[in-house]
């Protein structure tokens, strides 16, 4: 839930999505749900020479399971914020398991 | 659970990722599948491994399966902020604990 909602602050940014076929795909986010699929507008694969077949889609919506890496502009990351979320996520975690 | 709020933190209800949270803002080794390896500092995870990582440096290690004389290539790429795909971690360890 808490990278989920990480991923709306993202909303309109432009990533680079590493999937695990080694494929890099760069483009602006305009979607996500809860299992990390992800919906890229403008999407250009990073590495055209070897990927040529890739190169005639523009819109596309990727499988959250085929994702390795997604590479995030700093800027855009408050990181206190986040590292206090991860924390008190984890405490809610467990009080809900014990 | 144990009234006992110092048994909270005792060993015995201890869980795996209690040690992953006490990496947050610490910088950690990450294995991944495929001969992967992150080194960066630890900004947020969840219970699935997802984690999202600052400035890592990945390594690659590159089998030559044609030369069998056991050589391995390593490939380093430095990222500034990435997110890490649960599935692909096989471990996190703190980096003060490897030597």
């Amino acid at each position: 839930m808490l990278i989920f909602s990480f991923f709306k602050t993202l909303m309109n940014t432009e990533i680079t999505v590493e999937l695990k076929n080694e494929v890099s795909i760069r483009g602006t986010i305009k979607s996500i749900d809860q299992f990390l699929n992800i919906k890229l507008d403008n999407a250009t694969v990073v590495d055209e020479l070897k990927w040529p077949h890739m190169s005639s889609t523009h819109d596309m919506f990727i499988r959250g399971s085929v994702v390795r890496y997604v590479h995030i502009p700093p800027d855009k990351v408050d990181i206190g914020l986040l590292e206090d979320a991860t924390r008190r996520e984890a405490e809610k975690s467990k009080a809900g398991a014990a | 659970m144990s009234a006992d709020p110092k048994k909270e933190e005792s060993d015995d209800n201890a869980e795996p990722l209690d040690l992953v949270r006490l990496c947050i803002d610490e910088v950690v080794v990450v294995k991944l599948r495929g001969d992967r390896e992150l080194k960066g500092r630890l900004y947020a995870y969840d219970s699935h491994c997802n984690l999202i990582l600052g400035d890592a440096e990945e390594t690659i290690y590159i089998t030559n399966a044609e030369e069998e004389d056991g050589k391995v290539r390593t490939v380093k790429k430095q990222h500034e902020t990435l997110f890490v795909r649960g599935d692909s971690v096989v471990l996190i360890a703190p980096v003060e604990s490897i030597k």
